[in-house]
């Protein structure tokens, strides 16, 4: 590798001298990764990430990187950030794309652009509880990739191919993962409140009326929320 | 086998144990149908090839136990059948083997009790309804001893692929779940595609030349069958006879079978391999002048992805009655009390040198060479492997 003019600005060489560390010491292989996330207002919210688990040890990214979140005005939202839904792909995209980088370096290939269009498909009707025939998250995901490099066509079809093969976000993404979601407790935290919020705002009468059809329409579970 | 002859070859007093009759994998654990995926001609123990009719055509089981059968005779190998080894440890100057009629000594052991003892069976099946009957390949025999109702196959290597084909014709709707898997067309250019392998060299790739070795020995087996037609068995096929093709079986959630949505590049990806390895028989036969025997150079329909694959199948809906579990085997060493196992539960050897002086195994995947591991790699990796072993009986 040493000796080939290819530049991805991959270091492959770290990653396959970790590959043959690691397969010694398995256990230094096991990482966790973590997120912070704060409420801001409305459906507003600002998420970080630092530091992380690995090789054995605590590791920090170089600074602390920060991410909005927000949903768009059309669901009546304030738009201060992308739509966490739009986080998955943009978590995909990247997540493919650097493998294609790494997997190029490994097999010599020169990349001049790689650019990916994403497109998730959705139906809202799961996530308003309106058809519970109906997920609430994508039910079709679209990744287009066009790539300059030297190669034919079949080694970037294969590049992109091993790339899929390798990716932790495309894994998360196509296979079930085990989700626990747990609430500290507060001892000495306020009053507990029974009383359901309530929207207001040019909102209200609309989201009221809403609500309302959605009783009639399913008497679902959007009745005992 | 193969071992006993070239160490009757180089005068090495052994004995052979079995703990059955003589190829009791292929008498008793298999199913019904089975056939070789090698053609009869390329199917060769040493010294011994087919010598009937159809060179062509592929063994049944009867044939396949008839010719190690008629091996056995003719190389007088020194056989013990019927005897099972309980236990082996290692001693001062060899080995001690304990079996069910009786022990002995040795100073070198060679273990040929394959790769394929164990069935290996996810743990989700822990999770499934009682309801539903399984089944793995040792214990399924033929499709009418399954219940009535759809079947879920597990696994699209050449067992998964088979089964799956199979059990369709038996008026059962099949689903088959595909994780990684080998494509290969039957016949390529005219002749079989193992002729390919076999005369273009690529099966000689030697094991200290392979770039993952690990993974070279874990592949799934390509979706080859034997049968007289010498017909491609793919998921077009399959497709086309209308099994129900879903992801790799991930979870089992709320009594829903969960399968992957990566069903799309599993197929990229083996369609890519399998071009792959067409263009280098293409520029094998070239480069060989083997261009003007053989046909035209093809290409096959890319693997077609379903429209949309089910992510989930109920299995307390009554859909599925019966599961088979074609994910696979692993070796059994739970008899051997010599530390060499890694901690994946696999021999640490280098090419059957196993890490314990005068220890060897053979008849393992891409042991020494990428040759299928059956019969016609047996030869070349027994004849290695006694070499070595003569040596160190010579120096110790």
């Amino acid at each position: 590798m040493g000796e080939s003019s290819v530049n991805n600005g991959v270091n492959v060489q770290a990653l396959l001298d970790a590959r043959k560390a690691l397969t010694e010491a398995p256990e230094a292989a096991k990482f966790n990764w973590r997120a912070s996330c704060k409420w801001q207002h409305g459906t507003h919210s600002k998420s970080t990430t630092q530091g992380f688990h690995g090789l054995g040890e605590e590791q920090q990214h170089k600074t602390e990187f920060s991410f909005d979140a927000d949903h768009p005005e059309a669901f009546a939202s304030e738009d201060l950030g992308a739509t966490p839904i739009e986080y998955v792909l943009v978590g995909l995209a990247s997540c493919l794309t650097a493998g294609v980088a790494s997997v190029a370096q490994n097999r010599e290939i020169q990349l001049r652009s790689v650019e990916a269009k994403l497109e998730g498909s959705m139906d809202i009707q799961g996530i308003l509880g309106i058809d519970s025939d109906v997920r609430n998250g994508y039910d079709d995901i679209k990744v287009t990739f066009d790539i300059d490099a030297d190669a034919s066509q079949q080694d970037i079809e294969a590049l992109v191919a091993q790339s899929q093969k390798r990716s932790a976000v495309y894994d998360v993404v196509t296979n079930p993962t085990n989700v626990t979601v747990a609430v500290n407790k507060h001892l000495d935290g306020a009053t507990p409140r029974t009383r359901r919020g309530r929207l207001w705002g040019p909102y209200a009468a609309p989201a009221r009326r809403a609500r309302a059809r959605l009783r009639l329409d399913c008497g679902d579970e959007s009745s005992n929320r | 086998m193969a071992t006993s002859y070239f160490l009757s070859e180089h005068s090495i007093d052994h004995v052979v144990l079995g703990r059955g009759e003589i190829a009791n994998t292929w008498r008793r654990e298999r199913w019904n149908s089975l056939q070789l995926l090698t053609p009869n001609w390329l199917t060769r123990l040493p010294g011994h090839c087919y010598d009937g009719s159809d060179p062509d055509g592929y063994m049944a089981m009867p044939e396949v136990i008839a010719f190690v059968d008629h091996f056995a005779a003719a190389t007088a190998a020194p056989v013990r059948t019927h005897t099972t080894v309980t236990s082996v440890r290692q001693t001062d100057d060899g080995y001690h083997i304990a079996t069910d009629t009786g022990d002995l000594g040795c100073r070198c052991l060679v273990l040929a009790s394959g790769a394929y003892n164990v069935p290996s069976v996810p743990a989700l099946h822990e999770a499934l309804p009682s309801s539903i009957e399984c089944r793995t390949p040792i214990d399924y025999h033929q499709p009418d001893t399954l219940p009535e109702g759809g079947v879920l196959v597990v696994g699209a290597s050449a067992t998964g692929a088979q089964l799956a084909d199979e059990i369709h014709r038996s008026g059962r709707p099949v689903t088959l779940a595909v994780g990684e898997h080998v494509r290969l067309p039957r016949t390529y250019r005219g002749r079989d595609i193992l002729w390919w392998m076999d005369a273009s060299g690529i099966w000689n790739e030697r094991y200290d030349e392979i770039d993952d070795l690990t993974r070279a020995r874990r592949l799934p087996s390509p979706q080859l069958v034997g049968t007289p037609e010498h017909a491609t068995l793919d998921f077009n096929v399959l497709a086309d006879a209308s099994v129900e093709l879903v992801g790799r079986w991930a979870a089992v959630r709320d009594g829903k079978a969960l399968f992957s949505g990566g069903m799309r590049n599993q197929f990229a990806l083996a369609d890519l391999k399998m071009n792959r390895l067409l263009d280098t028989c293409d520029g094998w036969a070239s480069a060989h002048g083997r261009d003007a025997d053989t046909a035209p150079p093809e290409r096959f329909e890319p693997t077609r992805v379903p429209e949309s694959p089910r992510l989930e199948l109920d299995l307390t809906s009554g859909e599925i009655r019966s599961i088979v579990w074609a994910t696979g085997f692993r070796p059994d060493y739970s008899w051997l009390d010599v530390p060499v196992l890694d901690r994946k539960g696999y021999l640490r050897h280098d090419g059957g040198v196993v890490d314990a002086p005068g220890l060897y195994v053979t008849g393992l995947p891409v042991l020494r060479r990428r040759k299928p591991s059956f019969i016609n790699a047996a030869e070349d990796d027994a004849r290695d492997l006694t070499e070595h072993l003569a040596g160190y009986l010579a120096a110790h």
